[in-house]
C-alpha cells in the first residue's frame, strides 16, 4: 500500500542527491543544508511516532537540525548553474513543438484522476493507496509518471531527471524551504499563545457579538499580518486561532472550508502590498533593473485593494450561507 | 493574558527590515515567541522539530522539478515564446491578459514553478510587453518602459497567487486542511479548493481591467513616434 510517508523517503533520496552533488562541488554550506533537510524528511515519521509515544528526544534532535539548517541558509549563495545551450534548446523546441506541453499536463490530469479513482485501484486484493488523504500520494505518483513521459518524449537518459530537478532546486535555494519554515512558525506561534494574545487584543476592541465586525477583523487582520510577516502562511494559523475559529466558526457558525480558503486568499492581497514578500516584490524589481525597488508593489496595489474588498464581500456572502 | 509571545512578530519585522536571511529570521522568531511564553529549551526544540516534520507536505512540489527541468532543457520556454510570437494581433493588453490567464491556469493545476520572475518575466514577458506596447504607442521613455516592466511582474504575481489555491494538492490548501485537522474539523482538500474559485475569477477580471486601463492611459504621455504614424 502506498502511503505519503513512502514518498517523503523518496524525496529525501532526491534531497540527499542534491546534497551529494554540492559536496562534490565543494559547496559545503549547500551540501550541509540539503543534507539536513534530507535527514529531516527521511526520519520525519519516526520523529512523530516517537513523540506521540512520549519519547521527545528524536523531536528535539529534529529541532536542533532545524536551527542548524537556518544557520546554514545564511551561508548559501546563488550561483548560475549551466543549462543546455540555447541553440540546442531552440532546435529541440522546433522538433518537439506542442508535444513539450504533454508531460507538464500529465501532472495535474493524473493527480485528479488518481484522486477520483484511487480508492478503487488495487493489485490483486491489496488496495494500491492506503486509506486517508489521497491527494498527496496522487500528486507524487503523477509527478513521477510525468517525469517518465518527459524522458520518453525528449529521449533523454533517465539519470538526467534528478540532475535537472537538482539544478532547479538549487536555483530556488533556501527559498524552497520558506513556506515550510513559515508553516513551522505558525505552529510554534500557535503553541506559544500568539493567537490568543491577538484574539484578546482584538476582542477588547471589537464587539464580538457582531459577526460583520468579527469578519472584518479576521479579513483585515489576515491582510495586516501578511503585510507584517510577508507571507499569508504564517498569518493564517494566528488569525484563525485568534478570531476565525473561536468567534466566526464556533460562535457565529461560519463554514470552515469557505472561511479557510477565502481568508487565506484575502491574506494573499496583503502579499501583493508588502516589501516583506521579498521573493515576489523586491526580487523581480531587482531582476528587471527597475529604479524604484517598490515599483512592482505600486503596479499591484490597485488590484490588491479592489480584490481585498471583493474578498471581504465574498466572505460575507459565502461563509454564512 | 501573556502578551510577551507577540515579541516573535517584532523579530520578524526587524529581521526583514535588516534584510537578514528569511529562514534564519523565521526560525529565530519562533524561538523568541516560545521562550517568551515560558517554554523550556527541551520543549522548545521538540516543538520546533515536530512542527517542521509535520509540515513536510509543503515540499512535495519538488517532485515536479525533474519533469520541468527536463522540459526546460528540451526547449519548453523557447517553444512557448515562438508559439506566442506566431499568434497574430498581439497587443500589450492582449499579451498580458493571455499571460495572466495561462499563468493562472497553470498555477491552478499545480504548475507553479513553470513560470516566474526569473524564468519567464525577465527573459520573455517584460521585453515582449515592451515591444507590444511600442507597436501601438510609439517609442516609450525610460519611466514608461519601467512601468510596463513592473506591470508585467505584477501580472505574474497575480496569476500565480490566485490560481494556486484552486489546485487540490498544494501548499495553502494543505495548510488550511492541516490547521482544521489539528482542531478537530476534518475537511478534504477538494472542499477547500472549491472556495478559491470565486476569488480566482475576481482576480482575473480585476487585473485584466487594470491592464486595459493602464494601456489606455499610456498614449497620453507618449509622443507619437514617426514610424507609428503610418
Amino acid at each position: 500500500m502506498l502511503r505519503i510517508e513512502h514518498f517523503y523517503v523518496l524525496l529525501a533520496v532526491f534531497l540527499a542527491y542534491t546534497s551529494w552533488h554540492n559536496l562534490r562541488a565543494k559547496r559545503y554550506a549547500h551540501a550541509g543544508f540539503w543534507g539536513l533537510v534530507a535527514l529531516l524528511f527521511a526520519t520525519g515519521e519516526f520523529v512523530l511516532t516517537a513523540s506521540k509515544a512520549g519519547d521527545k528526544l528524536p523531536a528535539q534532535m529534529a529541532g536542533i537540525a532545524v536551527i542548524a539548517m537556518a544557520v546554514l541558509a545564511t551561508r548559501m549563495r546563488r550561483e548560475h548553474i549551466a543549462e543546455a545551450p540555447e541553440e540546442q534548446r531552440r532546435a529541440s523546441a522546433q522538433r518537439l513543438g506542442h508535444r513539450l506541453f504533454g508531460p507538464a499536463l500529465v501532472i495535474p490530469l493524473a493527480t485528479v484522476l488518481i484522486v477520483l479513482l484511487g480508492a478503487k485501484l488495487r493489485i490483486g486484493n491489496v488496495a494500491l493507496f492506503a486509506e486517508g488523504n489521497i491527494a498527496l500520494p496522487a500528486l507524487a505518483v503523477a509527478s513521477i509518471l510525468a517525469a517518465f513521459a518527459a524522458l520518453a518524449i525528449t529521449r533523454t537518459r533517465p539519470l538526467q531527471a534528478p540532475i535537472e530537478g537538482s539544478r532547479l532546486l538549487e536555483t530556488i535555494g533556501w527559498a524552497a524551504l520558506l513556506p515550510l519554515v513559515l508553516a513551522t512558525l505558525g505552529g510554534v506561534f500557535a503553541a506559544s499563545g500568539v493567537g490568543e494574545a491577538v484574539s484578546s487584543l482584538v476582542t477588547a476592541v471589537i464587539p464580538a457579538d457582531n459577526r460583520i465586525a468579527c469578519l472584518l477583523a479576521f479579513g483585515l487582520g489576515m491582510v495586516l499580518f501578511t503585510i507584517i510577516m510577508g507571507n499569508a502562511f504564517a498569518a493564517f494559523p494566528v488569525m484563525m486561532a485568534g478570531i476565525g475559529l473561536p468567534l466566526l466558526i464556533q460562535r457565529h457558525g461560519a463554514d470552515p472550508a469557505a472561511l479557510g480558503a477565502l481568508g487565506m486568499l484575502t491574506g494573499y492581497c496583503g502579499t501583493l502590498m508588502t516589501p516583506m514578500a521579498a521573493n515576489f516584490n523586491l526580487v523581480p524589481a531587482a531582476l528587471l533593473e527597475l529604479d524604484d525597488p517598490n515599483a512592482v508593489i505600486r503596479a499591484q496595489l490597485p488590484t490588491a485593494i479592489v480584490l481585498m474588498l471583493t474578498n471581504l464581500m465574498l466572505m460575507y456572502w459565502l461563509v454564512f450561507r | 493574558m501573556n502578551y510577551w509571545p507577540l515579541l516573535g512578530i517584532a523579530v520578524v519585522v526587524v529581521g526583514f527590515a535588516l534584510r537578514l536571511n528569511p529562514v534564519l529570521v523565521v526560525v529565530s522568531a519562533g524561538i523568541v515567541s516560545a521562550m517568551a511564553a515560558g517554554m523550556s529549551l527541551p520543549d522548545l526544540l521538540a516543538l520546533l522539530g515536530e512542527s517542521f516534520v509535520s509540515n513536510r507536505a509543503l515540499l512535495l512540489f519538488c517532485f515536479t522539478l525533474p519533469t520541468i527541468g527536463l522540459l526546460e532543457r528540451a526547449g519548453l520556454r523557447e517553444h512557448a515564446l515562438a508559439w506566442i510570437a506566431r499568434l497574430r494581433g498581439v497587443t500589450m493588453v492582449r499579451l498580458l491578459i493571455i499571460y495572466l490567464a495561462v499563468r493562472q491556469g497553470l498555477s491552478m493545476v499545480g504548475l507553479i514553478d513553470i513560470a516566474g520572475h526569473a524564468q519567464t518575466v525577465r527573459p520573455l514577458l517584460a521585453p515582449m510587453a515592451e515591444s507590444a506596447a511600442e507597436k501601438t504607442h510609439g517609442e516609450l521613455d525610460r519611466a514608461q518602459t519601467q512601468r510596463v516592466h513592473a506591470l508585467a511582474a505584477a501580472t505574474d504575481n497575480v496569476g500565480r497567487f490566485f490560481g494556486e489555491d484552486v489546485f487540490i494538492a498544494f501548499g495553502a490548501v494543505l495548510l488550511i486542511q492541516g490547521f482544521f485537522a489539528q482542531h478537530g474539523i476534518s475537511l478534504t482538500p477538494i472542499q477547500i479548493a472549491l472556495w478559491a474559485a470565486p476569488t480566482a475569477l475576481a482576480a482575473f477580471v480585476i487585473h485584466a481591467v487594470r491592464i486595459a486601463v493602464f494601456q489606455r492611459r499610456l498614449p497620453r504621455n507618449v509622443q507619437e513616434a514617426p514610424h507609428a504614424a503610418d
